[in-house]
């Protein structure tokens, strides 16, 4: 129903006015009303602004500075700025398509003087359109995959350390080790499942191993972070995930827990710190490494003479402002020149797969000219790139896809992990 | 309308499978069980037809493993009334025969109008649970059927046949109806909501009549296919795979 269209009409039809039997019409009588925007009704902005953590949609105050920083935007039509348009002029957020589209990269909060908080919005409203019933299709199964498995990819959670078997160097397992170990590596859902990501997980296992650090990993009894499912509209999912976890992180003695991803960076850091008090040390593996970069230099022993630009990805950079450890890894690779984009650290471009969209690709294609990671690919093509650096998980596989796609195959994407082993063991990828 | 939806846990064939040391089965220690999908399908059916007719709906399973619980919560979830599980001391297989015989003990019980099951179930592909219980419960039975809607004694069932031609069933009730795809796909069940489920609902449990004993055919042998032949993968960039697929061509004297 489109509320604000019956009040546009009335304003219309005050255009045609006789007065004492004068005809007076003209669009100059809307003067004497108020202004069409003072017309509609402010329901469906304080149906979402009444959620806890979405108050904030009501602040915006229209000045669009958000809507040029949104990655959507870019690539079709979006912004809060416009999406509390849309909900004046009678567009009910909870059950429209444009619920799903938000990544949560953050770039608009960046920028918006109101703090009007997608990354805090979103999730409340599809939380409860998620209790209502409305969850696009591709969402749910990876909601009901992470549920009985454990990982979106609906993979069997007996196997979710199968990909160290073929590793060349010993992954030792929290449980076999029985003992204290200075590092708990938390691998993460797509290194432990998806081949791209198996390759980066092999490539940290190797580096571990060559710096002597003493760690372990969960295997078996670790879970998804959940993040991006709470990000999505599933908090009680996140919930159960986050107890699991949370208890196995407990079993076992550590200092310091080492994340593939900065996804499970932002869930163990902040929201299971928030939520459930898991207060622990805990770094992304750009931090870890850059911290001993003294010890890995020695080690980068092969030139890698490659042109390769980085993607800052959301939930390291402007999530946690992360921004230097990466590029110091990059750099310490001798032979690799660093190139930087023009959407670079702050003003990152986003892959796309964040707060859900890593599930949503065929419904977000719906409503973009090109998927984000296509939009990136191109920019790091035309920047003369021959790697894409990247430092998440996610984004592996959606650039790659995204390179094939936009005819880049020239452009490799690798993890910064893979790089960093190239240089070590002196192998091309 | 008292709706009964018969269910099963199956084995996930997300895992590998595993198979036990005598060869005659799986190995039920190295498999994680989920819900039957068509099992899925009946339930959704079923909550279907009551929101569309009133009514209430029961679902019902063997708990195979211990583990059914986590199933009926979500079921209770999705809009299903009540739950119930049949115990005993059980273990995994079990066969259809004895399946359908357990469930059509606690089904018969219910009094029910409309009992909904998935056609078939991954574990043992032979569809049968549906057309046995409706033959213990002498009710008719109709199975592959993609929708059902309820009037008056009554219910509409469709099924679609090879070719492209549908069907369209009247039955009259009580009656079985064996559930190959719901009118929509299974809703979702939000995790706080099963969650509540686990802490607030009560499921009825009732006791298998561990005396019943099928002896009709005896599962001899599990075994994986052994595969006939294999691909070859030709690697190289594309001038490599290019000579090798003309030195292959020749070799087979077709060049
Ligand atoms: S920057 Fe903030 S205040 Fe400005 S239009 Fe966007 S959301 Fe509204
Ligand atoms: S968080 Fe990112 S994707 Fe979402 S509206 Fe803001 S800029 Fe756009």
């Amino acid at each position: 129903m489109d509320a604000g269209l019956d009040k546009v009409d009335a304003i219309w039809e005050k255009e045609v006015a006789i007065v004492d039997g004068i005809d007076i019409s003209g669009p100059w009588n809307r003067m004497f009303e108020q202004r069409v925007v003072w017309e509609y009704t402010p329901e469906l902005i304080d149906k979402v602004a009444a959620l806890p953590g979405a108050e904030s949609f009501s602040w915006c105050y229209q000045c669009a500075k958000c809507v040029p920083v949104c990655p959507v935007d870019m690539v079709g039509d979006y912004g809060p700025r416009k999406l509390y348009r849309k909900a004046q002029t009678g567009v009910d957020l909870f059950t429209s398509d444009d619920l799903w589209l938000c990544t949560t990269c953050m770039n608009c909060v960046r920028v918006c003087k109101k703090v009007v908080d997608m990354v805090k919005i979103m999730p409340a409203v599809r939380e409860q359109a998620v209790l209502d019933g409305f969850v696009p299709e591709e969402l749910q199964k990876a909601f009901e995959d992470t549920a009985k498995y454990g990982n979106p990819l609906g993979q069997s959670q007996r196997k979710r350390a199968a990909w160290t078997k073929k590793s060349d160097v010993p992954v030792p397992i929290m449980k076999d080790l029985k003992r204290p170990v200075d590092v708990l590596w938390y691998v993460g859902s797509y290194p432990s499942y998806h081949p791209r990501g198996i390759d980066a997980a092999l490539a940290a296992a190797r580096i571990f191993h060559a710096l002597g650090v003493d760690y372990g990993i969960l295997g078996r009894e670790e879970k998804d972070d959940g993040d991006s499912q709470r990000l999505a509209g599933e908090t009680g999912l996140f919930e159960m995930l986050a107890e699991h976890n949370i208890s196995m992180f407990e079993k076992y003695e550590w200092n310091l827990m080492v994340v593939t991803g900065p996804h499970e960076y932002n869930a163990f850091k902040k929201e299971y710190k928030q939520r459930f008090g898991f207060d622990r040390p805990i770094q992304h593996y750009t931090q870890f490494l850059a911290d001993r970069l003294d010890d890995l230099k020695p080690l980068l022993k092969h030139e890698v003479p490659l042109k390769v630009t980085f993607h800052d990805p959301c939930y390291l950079g402007r999530h946690h402002g992360e921004y230097d450890a990466p590029r110091a890894l990059l750099q310490a690779i001798p032979g690799l020149e660093l190139i930087e984009m023009g959407r670079c650290r702050e003003n990152g471009y986003c892959c796309g797969g964040g707060g859900g969209g890593m599930w949503l690709d065929s419904f977000t294609q719906n409503h973009t000219v090109m998927r984000l990671s296509e939009r990136r690919v191109l920019e790091a093509a035309a920047y003369g790139a021959e790697v894409l650096a990247v430092a998440c998980p996610f984004e592996v596989s959606r650039f790659e896809d995204a390179a094939k796609s936009t005819g880049n195959d020239q452009l490799r994407v690798l993890d910064i992990l893979e790089l960093l082993d190239m240089s070590m063991r002196g192998v091309s990828a | 309308m008292n709706i009964v939806v018969a269910i099963k846990h199956v084995p996930s064939t997300a895992d590998e499978l595993e198979l036990n040391d005598d060869g005659t089965n799986l190995d039920f220690d190295e498999v994680d069980f989920v819900l039957n999908e068509f099992d899925e399908h009946a339930i959704e059916q079923a909550v279907l037809v009551k929101e569309a007719a009133g009514g209430e709906v029961t679902v019902v399973g063997v708990d195979v493993i211990e583990e059914l619980d986590g199933v009926l919560h979500t079921a209770l979830a999705k809009g299903a009334d009540k739950a119930a599980k049949i115990v005993g001391d059980i273990e995994p297989p079990i066969n259809s025969h004895t399946h359908a015989r357990w469930l059509a003990d606690a089904i018969g019980e219910m009094g029910p109008d409309l009992v909904l099951t998935g056609v078939q179930a991954v574990d043992d592909l032979d569809g049968q649970i549906g057309p046995m219980l409706a033959a213990h419960l002498d009710m008719p039975y109709v199975g592959v059927v993609t929708g059902v809607s309820a009037s008056n004694g009554s219910v509409t069932v469709h099924k679609e046949y090879p070719g492209g031609v549908m069907a369209e069933f009247e039955v009259s009730l009580p009656a079985v109806i064996g559930v190959q795809a719901a009118e929509k796909p299974p809703r979702y069940a939000p995790i706080s909501k099963i969650r509540q489920m686990a802490k607030s609902a009560e499921i009825e449990e009732i006791d298998a009549d561990e005396d019943f004993e099928y002896e009709g055919c005896e599962l001899r042998q599990m075994a994986k296919p052994v595969s006939a032949g294999h691909a070859e993968m030709l690697e190289g960039d594309a001038e490599e795979v290019a000579e090798k697929i003309i030195a292959l061509l020749e070799d087979r004297g077709l060049l």
